[in-house]
C-alpha cells in the first residue's frame, strides 16, 4: 500500500513539474492543480496510512489515526482551489488582451 | 483590552477589509475615510505593541483558548512587534499616496490594502509553522490583487508569472510542513526546536531535507540570487505605491527565515548548521547581480527594485551568521531600508506624474514643476539609500560591518557592502542629473511642459517618510538598543518555550509509529 501510494504522488508531481514547464498558460494552470494534488496526499498520508480508524482523539480508543493531518489538507484544498481560480482568472484576462495563450504573449523586446 | 492585544493587528484590518467589501459600491471617498480610520487605528494597536513588548517578556494568545503545541498560538515578543509596526506605520504614506488617483483606478484596492497588512501582521505574530503558511496566503493572494491593480496586459503577464511562481512555491511550503508533521509531530514552533532535538538518528537525514525545504520556500519570498529574478519585473509592473508597500514583503521572507532558524534549527546539532556556508555566498551573489541590475537600469523604479535585492542580500548575511550583534545590525538595517525604498518608489511616483510618456525613464523628459521639492527629496533618500552619513543608510551599513568583523569572509563581505554603496550612489546621481538638470540644460532640446496636477497626498507620504528617515537616524541609539533587546530575546530560546508550551517534557504526546 505505502509503495503504491509513493509511486501515485511521484507520477502525479513529475506530471505537475512537467506541466508547468510547459509555455502555455492553460498547460502551466494544469500542471499546478496535479501538483497540489499531489502536495495535498502527501500532507494526509503524512499522518500515516491506516484503515478503519476514526479521526477522532476518544480516551480508551485504541485504533485511531492522526486527525491533524486531515484539518491540514482541508485548510490547503481550499487555499489552492482559490488560488488556481484567481490564476485562472488572470490568465483569461490577459489572454483577452493579447490574443494568445503564450506565456510571453506581449512581451516587448 | 490589554489581553487581547496581540490579535489586533490582525482583527483590525480584517474587520476593515470586510467593510470595504460591503461598501464596494460606495463612494471612492468614503472607502478612503474608513481606511485611514483603521489605519489610524492598527498605528496606535502597532506602537502600544512596541511599547508593552519592550518588557522582554514574551506574551501568548491562544486562539479559541486551546493551549499549545495542540491550539494556535499568536506570540508577541520584541521582534514580531518591531515588524509590525514598521509594516503599520509604512501602511500609511502608501495609503496616502495611492489616494492621489491609483486608487480609484479598480473598485477594490482599499480592501486589499487591509487583507495585505492582515497577512503580513499574521505572518509576524504567528507561532505556528502551518498558520505562518496561511497568512502567507492571505498577503500572496492581497497581493495579487494589488499587483494586477490599474490593468494593462504587462501586470497581467506579470501577475501570472508571479501567481505561478508563489503557488510553486506553496505548495514546496506544504510538502515540508507535511512530512515535517509526519516526522515530528508538531508544527508549533516552540515545540519545533524542542521536536528536532528528540529526532531518531536514522531521520536526521530526512528531517534536515525538509527543514532546506522550509528554507528555500523563505529565501524565494526574501528573493535571493537564483530564486530572486521575478522580483525587478513584478515589482516595476506594480503600480509604484503598491511597489512600495511590496517592499516589506521581502523582509517576511527574511523575517520568516531568522525566525525559524533561531526558534527551530539552531536547537538541534544536526540542523544548526544548515544555512552554512552557503547562504553567505548566495546573499554575495543577490548582492552583485542587484548591483549589476541597478547599473542596467532603464527606469527609477527598475534601479529601486534592484535596491530591494541588494538591501535583501545584506540582510541574509547577517542572518547566515545569526549572533546577538549580527541579528541587532540586521534589525535596524530592515527597518531604515524599507522606509527608504518605500520613499524612493513614491518618489518615482511622483516624478513619473509630471513627466508624462516618460513616466520614470531615465531618458530626457519635461522640465519638473516643482522640482525645488522633488529634488530635496531625492537628495535625503538618495543620501539614505546609498549610504552615506549622516542618515540612517550609514549607521545601518557601519553596524552590518562591525557585526560581520568576525565573520568567515569579512574582508569580501566589508567590499561587496561598500562597492553596492558606491554603486547605487552612481547610479542615484546619475538618475537625479537625468530628471533635474538636464531638461533645462543648454544645447538639449526643451520638451513641453506635462500639465501639472498637484498630489498632495503623495507630497504628504513622502514628507512622512522622511520624518521617519530622519527619526530614526536621530534616535539611532534607541532604535539600536531596541533591536539589539530584540536579538537577545529571540537567541533566548528556552523563555520563548517556556512562554508557549511551558515545561515541553509535561506536554502529553501521542505515540507514532
Amino acid at each position: 500500500m505505502e509503495l503504491l501510494v509513493s509511486v501515485a504522488l511521484g507520477v502525479l508531481t513529475a506530471s505537475g513539474v512537467y506541466l508547468i514547464l510547459r509555455p502555455t498558460t492553460f498547460s502551466v494552470v494544469l500542471g499546478l492543480t496535479l501538483l497540489s494534488y499531489a502536495v495535498n496526499g502527501l500532507i494526509f498520508f503524512g499522518g500515516r496510512l491506516k484503515a478503519g480508524a476514526p479521526p477522532l482523539s476518544v480516551p480508551g480508543l485504541a485504533n485511531q489515526t492522526d486527525p491533524l493531518p486531515q484539518a491540514l489538507v482541508l485548510t490547503a484544498i481550499v487555499i489552492g482551489f482559490g488560488m488556481t481560480a484567481y490564476l485562472l482568472a488572470v490568465a483569461l484576462k490577459a489572454k483577452s488582451e493579447s490574443g494568445t495563450d503564450h506565456v510571453d504573449a506581449g512581451e516587448t523586446r | 483590552m490589554m489581553a487581547h492585544l496581540p490579535f489586533l493587528p490582525v482583527l483590525i484590518p480584517l474587520v476593515t477589509a470586510v467593510l470595504l467589501l460591503v461598501a464596494a459600491k460606495a463612494d471612492i471617498e468614503v472607502k478612503r475615510g474608513i481606511s485611514a480610520l483603521a489605519l489610524g487605528i492598527l498605528v496606535t494597536a502597532a506602537l502600544a505593541q512596541l511599547i508593552v513588548a519592550d518588557d522582554g517578556s514574551v506574551r501568548v494568545y491562544r486562539l479559541g483558548d486551546w493551549p499549545a503545541p495542540y491550539g494556535i498560538v499568536l506570540v508577541l515578543d520584541r521582534l514580531a512587534a518591531l515588524m509590525v509596526a514598521l509594516t503599520s506605520v509604512l501602511a500609511m504614506p502608501v495609503f496616502l499616496a495611492a489616494t492621489s488617483g491609483t486608487d480609484s483606478r479598480g473598485p477594490h484596492f482599499h480592501a486589499f490594502l487591509q487583507f495585505q497588512l492582515m497577512g503580513l501582521n499574521g505572518a509576524f505574530l504567528t507561532g505556528d509553522l502551518f498558520n505562518l503558511f496561511v497568512f502567507f496566503e492571505i498577503l500572496l493572494l492581497a497581493s495579487y490583487g494589488l499587483l494586477v491593480h490599474g490593468g494593462g496586459l504587462q501586470r497581467a503577464r506579470a501577475g501570472i508569472a508571479y501567481v505561478v511562481l508563489n503557488l510553486t512555491g506553496s505548495a514546496l511550503f506544504l510538502i515540508a510542513l507535511g512530512l515535517l508533521y509526519g516526522l515530528l509531530g508538531t508544527l508549533n514552533m516552540a515545540d519545533f526546536g524542542v521536536a528536532l532535538q528528540k529526532v531518531a538518528p536514522e531521520d536526521q537525514g530526512v528531517v534536515a531535507v525538509m527543514c532546506a525545504l522550509l528554507v528555500t520556500v523563505f529565501l524565494l519570498k526574501a528573493a535571493v540570487l537564483p530564486i530572486g529574478f521575478w522580483l525587478p519585473q513584478v515589482y516595476t509592473a506594480a503600480t509604484l505605491p503598491v511597489a512600495a508597500l511590496f517592499v516589506i514583503m521581502t523582509k517576511v521572507g527574511v523575517y520568516a527565515l531568522l525566525r525559524v532558524t533561531t526558534i527551530g534549527l539552531m536547537a538541534a546539532p544536526f540542523t544548526a548548521d544548515l544555512l552554512q556556508p552557503w547562504l553567505t555566498w548566495l546573499a554575495l551573489g543577490t548582492i552583485a547581480v542587484g548591483a549589476m541590475g541597478m547599473l542596467a537600469a532603464s527606469s527609477l523604479g527598475l534601479v529601486v527594485a534592484n535596491l530591494v535585492l541588494v538591501s535583501g542580500g545584506t540582510l541574509l548575511l547577517a542572518v547566515a551568521e545569526p549572533g546577538a550583534q549580527s541579528i541587532a545590525a540586521a534589525l535596524y538595517y530592515l527597518v531604515q531600508t524599507t522606509l527608504v525604498t518605500a520613499a524612493l518608489f513614491l518618489l518615482a511616483d511622483a516624478l513619473a506624474r509630471q513627466r508624462g510618456d516618460a513616466e520614470d525613464q531615465l531618458a530626457a523628459g519635461p522640465p519638473l514643476q516643482n522640482y525645488t521639492f522633488l529634488g530635496l527629496m531625492f537628495l535625503v533618500f538618495g543620501v539614505a539609500a546609498c549610504g552615506a552619513p549622516p542618515l540612517s543608510g550609514f549607521i545601518g551599513k557601519i553596524m552590518v560591518m562591525q557585526a560581520m568583523e568576525g565573520s568567515v569572509h569579512p574582508a569580501l563581505i566589508w567590499t561587496a557592502l561598500i562597492v553596492s554603496g558606491f554603486v547605487a550612489a552612481l547610479v542615484l546621481a546619475r538618475a537625479a542629473s537625468v530628471f533635474f538638470w538636464e531638461p533645462g540644460a543648454p544645447g538639449i532640446a526643451v520638451k513641453p511642459v506635462v500639465a501639472y496636477v498637484p498630489a498632495p497626498g503623495l507630497m504628504l507620504a513622502m514628507i512622512l517618510l522622511t520624518a521617519g528617515i530622519v527619526a530614526v537616524s536621530a534616535a539611532a541609539a534607541p532604535v539600536a538598543s531596541y533591536t539589539r533587546a530584540a536579538a537577545e530575546q529571540i537567541l533566548a530560546r528556552d523563555a520563548y518555550v517556556s512562554a508557549v508550551i511551558g515545561d515541553p517534557a509535561a506536554v502529553q504526546r501521542e505515540k507514532r509509529p
